[in-house]
């Protein structure tokens, strides 16, 4: 160890990383989606690499070779459906980490820049789903893909030609499909790369904890190993608890029947929804059925949907409070759930019919959504009284259990619920 | 940055500059054949045409064919259709314009317009919701023409969009009666 550290110190890198590094002793469970997700992109990466053993890129034969995999090679069935199951669950532990960073303040000074790696990593797991969902060449998978391609055409004059350099034809065809697997098998590369610069930029600022106030002294912190590694630990066995459930007992209840008849490029199924994951945001692209001055209902629906993701960017310029935790922000709490509530809303819209009242709804949504982030944010971190912050990290701990004389030194149990 | 420190700026400047300006040049000329081979290629450019015989077509029947990889719907309009697709005021359409690649491109949206030349009771059209793509179901819908499932847009008789996000009537591709009962599409 020593010989290597001396010429190359990545064994002290680790050390220094994931067993001396200290973090907050007041962690809470919801801290513990990041490790998760780490866990998730290999799961995908590694169940990936060998379903690309069996599988077939060509649009003759993909939809057969995937029946191949659930039916004939060994294991197949459960290789699959721990691929397609490992991508909700994936958008689950990103979601919460989500809101969780959304909750606590993680954006703030000085955690922009993680922040935007964050929404960066999330914008590549999208396009690596969406790629991967077309590739079993259903007829979702076919008619997704032309709706999202889609998408491009809505641009004035170039889209057309977008259009066409995406799909490389005038439909969605097999050269569409050969692009899709060499990038579904790229990005996710590209993913591991960004988790690295955001886990980077996170051990430069240092984790945020429930109090939202910075780390003061050693007395505040508790080494990574092994307190943050045993409960993150913890929170990954219960969570592949639950995935193992779902893919032995309800394998197919996140997908579509659709997917399970073979491409048709020209039949569209009657009701086409996209995979759960996508659904607020589908259903603020429906929202836009009228048009807007020059811009198109078309054009406006794509302009929301991009904006709805493009808007996280700002959020660190955008919220104007001081105070980083919203546990010490009593109105911002409530607004902060409204949020959680509409984002639910918007996707049980997305999986609607677009008919009668729905559209209506999908377009109130949507406006409280964009009102969130662009009045809310900066209007109210003008106008509320926060609650008094704690003086410290374990000043906060200590009030908690009700102590304050017995010294609680680093072996103390660190997960006293925040 | 350059080596002397003058405010003048001399050869050496220049010659970074133009070293850099070349190295740039060869930069985007390396990587167009790089972005240019995801582009459709001249087998799948090449226009095809294909011939349908719609001999088989009575009126109120409608048959798919699939051109560029699309599928035109081909069909023999009621009496009935072809009179509610003319009694349309131009003023209430959301898209004014025919979109019709036999016409000029500023050709108004009227059903003659739309409709085969000289048989008004045929519509060609390619069978694409001009919103995202999706094929819309035939006699559906509250203007009894074509309804997209996908977000809800609905077409008249003679495919003009009425309602819904798509934002223009359904095209029509090039194509003519090279006999009665048979269309050349391309
Ligand atoms: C970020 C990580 C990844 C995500 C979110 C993801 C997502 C998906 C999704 C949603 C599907 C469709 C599943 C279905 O309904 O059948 C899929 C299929 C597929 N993916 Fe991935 N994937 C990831 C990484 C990878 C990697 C790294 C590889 C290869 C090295 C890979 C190879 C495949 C193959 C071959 C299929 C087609 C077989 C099938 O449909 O099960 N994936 N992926
Ligand atoms: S694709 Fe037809 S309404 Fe969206």
């Amino acid at each position: 160890m020593q010989w290597l550290d001396a010429r190359l110190p990545l064994p002290r890198l680790m050390y220094d990383s994931f067993v001396a590094y200290p973090v907050p002793r007041n962690l809470n469970y919801a801290y513990t989606f990041g490790g998760i997700l780490a866990l998730f992109l290999g799961v995908q990466i590694l169940t990936g690499i060998v379903l690309a053993m069996h599988y077939a890129a060509n649009s003759a034969i993909a939809f057969d070779s995937v029946e191949k995999i659930m039916r004939d090679v060994n294991w197949g069935w459960m290789l699959r459906y721990m691929h397609a199951n490992g991508a909700s669950f994936f958008f689950i532990a990103v979601y919460v980490h989500i809101f969780r960073g959304l909750y606590y303040g993680s954006y703030k000074a000085p955690r922009e820049i993680l922040w935007i790696l964050g929404v960066i990593i999330f914008l590549l797991m999208m396009a690596t789903a969406f790629m991967g969902y077309v590739l079993p060449w259903g007829q979702m998978s076919f008619w997704g893909a032309t709706v999202i391609t889609g998408f491009f055409t809505a641009f004035p004059l170039i889209g057309d030609s977008i259009q066409q350099l995406l799909l490389g034809g005038f439909a969605v065809d097999n050269a569409t499909l050969n692009r899709f697997f060499s990038l579904h098998y790229l990005l996710p590369f590209m993913i591991a790369g960004v988790v690295i610069l955001h886990v980077w930029a996170l051990h430069v600022a240092g984790q945020t904890n429930p109090t939202g106030v910075e780390v003061k002294s050693s007395k505040d912190t508790v080494p990574f190993t092994p307190h943050a590694t045993i409960k993150d630990g913890f929170a990954m066995v219960v969570f592949l608890i639950l995935f193992a459930y779902m893919i032995f007992y309800l394998p197919n209840y996140l997908g579509h029947a659709d997917n399970y008849i073979e491409a048709n490029p020209l039949k569209t199924p009657s009701h086409i929804v996209p995979e759960w994951y996508f659904l607020p945001f589908y259903a603020m692209l429906r929202a836009i059925t009228f048009n807007i001055g020059p811009i198109d209902s078309k054009l406006g629906g794509v302009l929301v949907m991009f904006g709805s993701i493009i808007v996280l960017f700002f959020v660190p310029w955008l919220d104007t409070s001081r105070i980083r935790s919203t546990a010490f922000r009593p109105m911002y709490k409530i607004f902060f759930w409204i949020l959680v509530a509409d984002c639910i809303f918007l996707g049980w819209l997305g999986s609607k019919p677009a008919e009668g009242i729905y559209p209506a709804l999908a377009l109130a949504g949507t406006i409280y959504y964009f009102g969130h982030f662009l009045i809310v944010l900066p209007v109210l971190g003008l106008v509320e009284t926060p609650r008094r912050l704690p003086g410290s990290i374990t000043e906060a701990v200590l009030a908690k259990n009700g102590g304050g004389g017995a010294p609680v030194g680093a072996a103390a149990a660190p997960d006293t619920k925040g | 940055m350059s080596v002397h420190d003058t405010a003048e700026p001399n050869r050496r400047d220049f010659l970074y500059i133009a070293t850099g300006a070349v190295g740039a040049v060869g930069a985007v000329s390396l990587a167009w054949p790089f972005i240019d081979q995801m582009n459709p290629d001249a087998a799948t450019l090449a226009l095809a045409e294909i011939d349908v015989d719609v001999s088989q077509v009575a009126e109120g029947q409608s048959i798919t064919a699939k051109w560029r990889g699309k599928p035109v719907f081909i069909r023999q309009r009621t009496a009935r259709e072809v009179e509610e697709a003319k009694a349309v005021d131009l003023g209430s359409l959301k898209d004014p314009i025919a979109r019709n690649a036999n016409l000029p491109s500023d050709a108004d949206a009227t059903d003659v317009n739309r409709a085969a030349e000289g048989k008004e009771q045929w519509l060609v059209m390619i069978g694409v919701c001009t919103h995202l793509g999706c094929i819309p179901l035939g006699q559906s819908g509250p203007y009894d023409g074509w309804f997209c499932p996908c977000h809800g847009s609905a077409y008249d008789t003679a495919g003009r969009i009425r309602q819904g996000p798509a934002p223009t009537n359904m095209a029509i591709p090039p194509f003519e009666f090279t006999s009665d009962t048979n269309i050349r599409i391309g």
